[in-house]
């Protein structure tokens, strides 16, 4: 189990980021010698993960979620430090490097790396002394780009054309092609994450070939702003991928969120393949009845809804089904199975925890007061809702399955 | 709500009901949409379905169709099962209507496609 702290602004609290991998229980015992042997007769090349510097701390869990969900062997370089956004690494393949790259959110590529030094000059004078050994991507058939990117540092357009410029003594045939080019190189310079005293030479040069992009362009595919059923407590879609990346969802996973409100963390989980579910214990909130949560918006159109959403994404064959319930009030069946459960119960902030009770004795709802009934609520503690969610779990979970949702803290600070 | 879901749901929290499964439907509206189909996922959820209450509950709405009585042992191979019991799963869909608890008469009305099963809180 890991405990992280995040920062998230947008939520007006700070938040402990809980995330519980059930199978830790029932870890399996690996025969690692067999292993160790396996992979001496690999060939390891050297590849720097390039991350956006957004939710930094989400990134060592969404990387390892996905490297156990793939079983993709990969070796650290250098030990990663959370707040830069360069990581050295190693895979024995570069299917690896693909497979991991095109699932994560929080990479923005992956490059084979050609190139690594502390100084401009010492990566051309390394690059240059290698480049007979990357002939056969500089074939005349093979179309090409360099892209330049100077990170932590502003340069003009012009400073940028000079870079580029630097490589000309690379031996490149093919013709240049700036969309969709055969082979993208790729030239960085790292000037630190901080905004003052920023140095005027660079900490580190890199110079790779684009073996793979991250899923950066989700988030605008996915934005709240232009979805057409939200709510007061949407989920941002970059900590809902998140989430459904360290939930392991993929292809045919059965996922719900018990506290499912407009369905944002289902859109995630759905966009990675999953069949989802969600219950809710407020009806105004699944039919799409609430007060509209847009400010210049006067009325909710008459179709908005989770399922709404999923036909927007195109994934409307995903959504199962959601249903309105009381979480304290289980109604599964115990065969029902989950492979994951993704959720972001309620704090109280800007939703009641509520669940249907009174403290009223031998209490009884008249018959002619029945039809127009609506159930009385008393206060849904919040380590009632986490006991809850923690039995629920251990009955409907798949073994391995994973629970991951937010957990409250107070900070001092 | 899909059938799959129905096959999945209880009343048994309702106090004084022991097993509250499977649920009677009285459908209003039924629905039936083409969606894509994952063989992956459909015999995925085969063993975990009760697939008796699956067939009565397309039966009761008037949609039991070619569905076989029994699933197959070789279901995973068995594509055309597949696809039957994709459409009976996922497929079906119940717009309006209730479900009723067969131990204690209470019906949770279906509007939207959304069933409602929230309990008073007498009667838990
Ligand atoms: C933080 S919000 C979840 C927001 C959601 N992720 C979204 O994208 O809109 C918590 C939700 O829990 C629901 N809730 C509160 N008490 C509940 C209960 N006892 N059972 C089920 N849902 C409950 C609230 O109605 C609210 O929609």
């Amino acid at each position: 189990m890991y405990l992280k702290y995040i920062n998230t602004s947008f939520l007006s609290n700070f938040y402990k980021y809980l995330h519980l991998p059930l199978n830790n229980f029932f870890a399996p015992i690996y025969p690692v010698s067999w292993f160790a042997c396996k992979s001496m007769s690999k060939l390891w090349k050297k590849y720097l993960l390039w991350f956006a510097q957004e939710h930094v701390e989400f990134r060592y869990a969404e990387i390892e979620s996905l490297l156990s969900l793939f079983n993709i062997e990969m070796k650290y370089e250098q030990k990663p430090q959370n707040q830069e956004p360069f990581w050295l690494v190693e895979f024995s393949s570069e299917s690896d490097a693909k497979l991991l790259t095109s699932r994560s959110v929080s990479l923005r590529k992956c490059l084979e790396l050609w190139g690594h030094e502390k100084s401009i000059d010492l990566l051309h004078s390394t690059v240059r002394g290698k480049s007979g050994s990357f002939a056969a991507y500089f074939e005349p058939s093979k179309s090409f780009k360099i892209e330049v990117e100077t990170v932590g540092r502003h340069f003009t357009q012009q400073e940028k054309v000079a870079k580029l410029e630097a490589f000309d003594y690379l031996p490149i045939r093919g013709p240049v092609k700036l969309k969709d080019p055969d082979v993208c190189l790729q030239y960085i310079e790292f000037y630190g994450t901080r905004t003052v005293n920023i140095p005027t030479t660079p900490y580190e040069v890199f110079f790779g070939r684009n073996v793979a992009s991250g899923l950066r362009q989700l988030l605008k595919k996915l934005s709240l702003k232009t979805r057409k059923f939200i709510g007061n407590t949407s989920m941002d879609p970059q900590l809902s991928l998140l989430m459904a990346n360290q939930a392991q969802v993929n292809s045919g996973s059965i996922i719900l969120d018990p506290f499912v409100g407009s369905g944002s963390l289902l859109v995630a989980a759905a966009e990675f393949g999953g069949y989802v579910f969600g219950s809710d214990i407020d009806y105004l909130m699944l039919h799409g009845k609430t007060k509209p949560t847009r400010i210049k918006q006067q009325k909710r159109a008459k179709d908005e809804s989770i399922k709404a959403n999923m036909k927007q994404y195109n994934l409307g064959h995903k959504y199962i089904d959601v249903l309105i319930n009381d979480f304290s009030l289980p109604f599964w069946r115990d065969s029902m199975e989950f492979d994951a459960i993704i959720t972001d119960p309620p704090y109280g902030i800007r939703e009641a925890t509520e669940r249907v009770g009174t403290e009223k004795q031998n209490y009884i709802v008249s018959d002619e007061h029945l039809p127009t009934h609506v159930p009385a609520k008393i206060e849904y503690e919040i380590p009632s809702i986490f006991r809850h969610l923690l039995i629920f779990a251990s009955k409907h979970l798949r073994l391995g399955g994973r629970l991951v949702c937010w957990f409250p803290v107070f900070r001092e600070d | 709500m899909k059938l799959l879901t129905h096959n999945m749901l209880t009343s048994k929290c309702i106090r004084g009901v022991s097993v509250g499964y499977p649920l009677i439907i009285n459908a209003t509206e039924v629905k039936v949409n083409q969606t894509l189909f994952n063989s992956e996922f459909v015999s995925k959820l085969i063993p975990k379905v009760d697939w008796p209450v699956l067939y009565n509950a397309a039966e009761s709405i008037g949609h039991s169709e070619d569905l076989p009585k029994e699933a197959p042992n070789d279901f995973e191979q068995n594509e055309e099962f597949l696809k039957k019991a994709h459409r009976a799963l996922v497929e079906i869909e119940v717009i309006s209507g209730n479900l009723v608890c067969p131990e204690s008469g209470r019906k949770f009305p279906i509007s939207n496609g959304i069933p409602n099963m929230l309990l008073n809180e007498d009667e838990f």
